[in-house]
């Protein structure tokens, strides 16, 4: 820099005091996690670089874009939205839990068959959104599964080769999809994360 | 986001304490808006209070008194769905089932959608036309706020810095009511409204219309003549009724969803839409 700018005479006070870290206990796709965490560091942030779970996406950071979903207790959530504090005690699904025992979950093989997936990056939300739509309701209508969706942009714009993929797997959710509610309990085998040593990594 | 420390107190008194005490304090329900502004730098604040470990907050839909009785933790999801709020206050169920997205909707709650205060929010109109009470505790204790007298303008409310709502009561209607909330937005699926408006229209044939998105902040007017709901009354009879209605909408210029000449058309196409859906709908033909 050539010229330096002038320091500003009365700066705005940086912070003061820095909270202190919160414990945070949760179960995150079937397994506890115990991990200590900045107080105003999102769920998404902890799940990404606490926890190594990368599978959600970080976009928009406004709840619009459905990027970051996960099951939260159940239900669907912008995970930027929500304080890593604020799921304190709740059980978590991420993309990395839907695949079960090796197996995928059945909206992912109808993702893979319907070539739902193009640049991929709002898959992981698709899905979760999907998972939580299918799992309140079996056999939603064209129209409910884009309702369901809504929440979720695809900058692909590949939202026929979805909603098919969604209608697809419900169709099949008979048999092996219908007992997949997130509250089932059980190590998915594809969580990155899943190493005793990752389970206090501070980033 | 700039460091805050985050409060999750377990009992009422407890937050009200700590709210009397930090006063730049924000109080995080759903947090769908207030986690966007703690994250932009528009809301800056050196503690967030958590209200939804407080055991005195539900988020329980009760019976009370011929009406009902909404817990200040109670999410859209749960409102759009309660069979007691589609079949009785339709507009309002309607009105949650439209705000933000599923994600959205499992998170937002009611109390926030009133304090949060927007001009555009999707609840605020049912609870005008239905006569809601917005229950509040702060230092010196409960206060009981007709929901008319909540909005002042853009996020400011009368509801003091040192309260915390605690619920949203809807009062018992009497006789056949028929409602509707209908709105206007730029897309289908997830977007902010141009125009909303609720209506409820009565046994008596009064009818109840509120609105929003086009001013600083929703508005309610009530057609006791019963013009507005006649189904024969001519065109010219039902534009003069719509005028006085009208009167104070005041659809800001600058905004970038609509302009003010398509919000004030729109508010008079969707608000004769509305009481014939209303109507239909007390009279029991659709439901």
């Amino acid at each position: 820099m050539t010229s330096t700018p002038t320091p500003t005479p009365n700066p705005a006070p940086q912070d003061p005091v820095t909270p202190p870290d919160a414990a945070l206990n949760l179960v995150v796709n079937g397994r506890e996690r115990r991990v200590q965490v900045r107080p105003h560091h999102s769920l998404l942030e902890v799940l990404r670089a606490d926890l190594g779970l990368t599978g959600t996406k970080e976009c928009c950071l406004v709840g619009e874009c459905g990027a970051c979903t996960v099951l939260l207790d159940g239900r669907s959530v912008d995970a930027c939205l929500v304080l890593a504090v604020e799921a304190n005690g709740a059980d978590v699904v991420t993309v990395e839990g839907l695949a079960f025992a090796g197996a995928l979950d059945p909206l992912q093989q109808a993702f893979l068959d319907h070539g739902a997936a193009q640049c991929g990056f709002c898959i992981p939300g698709q899905l979760i959104a999907a998972r939580a739509l299918l799992t309140a309701n079996p056999r939603p209508s064209r129209a409910e599964v884009e309702e369901g969706l809504a929440g979720n942009l695809c900058r692909c714009a590949g939202y026929e080769q979805i909603i098919e993929a969604v209608l697809d797997a419900s169709e099949q959710d008979t048999g092996a999809g219908a007992d997949r509610s997130p509250d089932r309990v059980a190590a998915p085998v594809s969580d990155p994360a899943a190493t005793p040593d990752a389970n206090l990594a501070p980033q | 986001m700039r460091a805050f420390a985050v409060a999750q107190p377990e009992d009422l008194a407890e937050a009200v304490a700590m709210l009397a005490d930090e006063p730049a304090a924000r109080l995080l329900a759903g947090g769908t808006d207030l986690i966007i502004g703690l994250r932009d730098g528009s809301i800056q604040v050196p503690v967030v209070i958590d209200v939804k470990r407080i055991r005195e907050l539900d988020a329980q839909i009760a019976d009370a008194d011929g009406g009902l009785v909404i817990g200040a933790r109670t999410a859209m999801t749960e409102i759009a769905a309660d069979p007691r709020i589609r079949a009785r206050y339709t507009a309002l169920a309607e009105g949650a089932a439209v705000v933000g997205s599923v994600q959205i909707r499992n998170r937002a709650t009611l109390a926030g959608n009133i304090c949060n205060a927007s001009p555009a929010a999707d609840t605020t109109p049912a609870l005008l036309v239905f006569g809601a009470t917005v229950v509040v505790r702060g230092p010196a204790g409960e206060r009981r706020i007709p929901i008319d007298d909540v909005f002042v303008s853009s996020g400011v409310t009368t509801i003091r810095r040192d309260e915390i709502v605690t619920r949203v009561a809807l009062p018992a209607l009497a006789g056949r009511v028929g409602s509707t909330h209908v709105r206007r937005t730029r897309r289908r699926g997830h977007d902010l409204a141009s125009v909303t408006i609720a209506v409820a229209l009565l046994e008596s044939g009064e009818t109840r219309l509120a609105y929003g998105s086009v001013g600083p902040r929703p508005l309610l007017g009530i057609d006791t003549t019963g013009v507005l709901a006649d189904p024969g009354a001519s065109d010219t009879a039902r534009q003069r009724i719509l005028d006085e209605l009208f009167a104070d909408a005041a659809p800001s210029v600058g905004s970038m969803r609509a302009s003010p000449e398509y919000r004030l058309a729109m508010l008079r196409v969707l608000a004769l839409r509305a009481v014939d859906t209303a109507r239909a709908r007390r009279d029991g033909a659709a439901a």
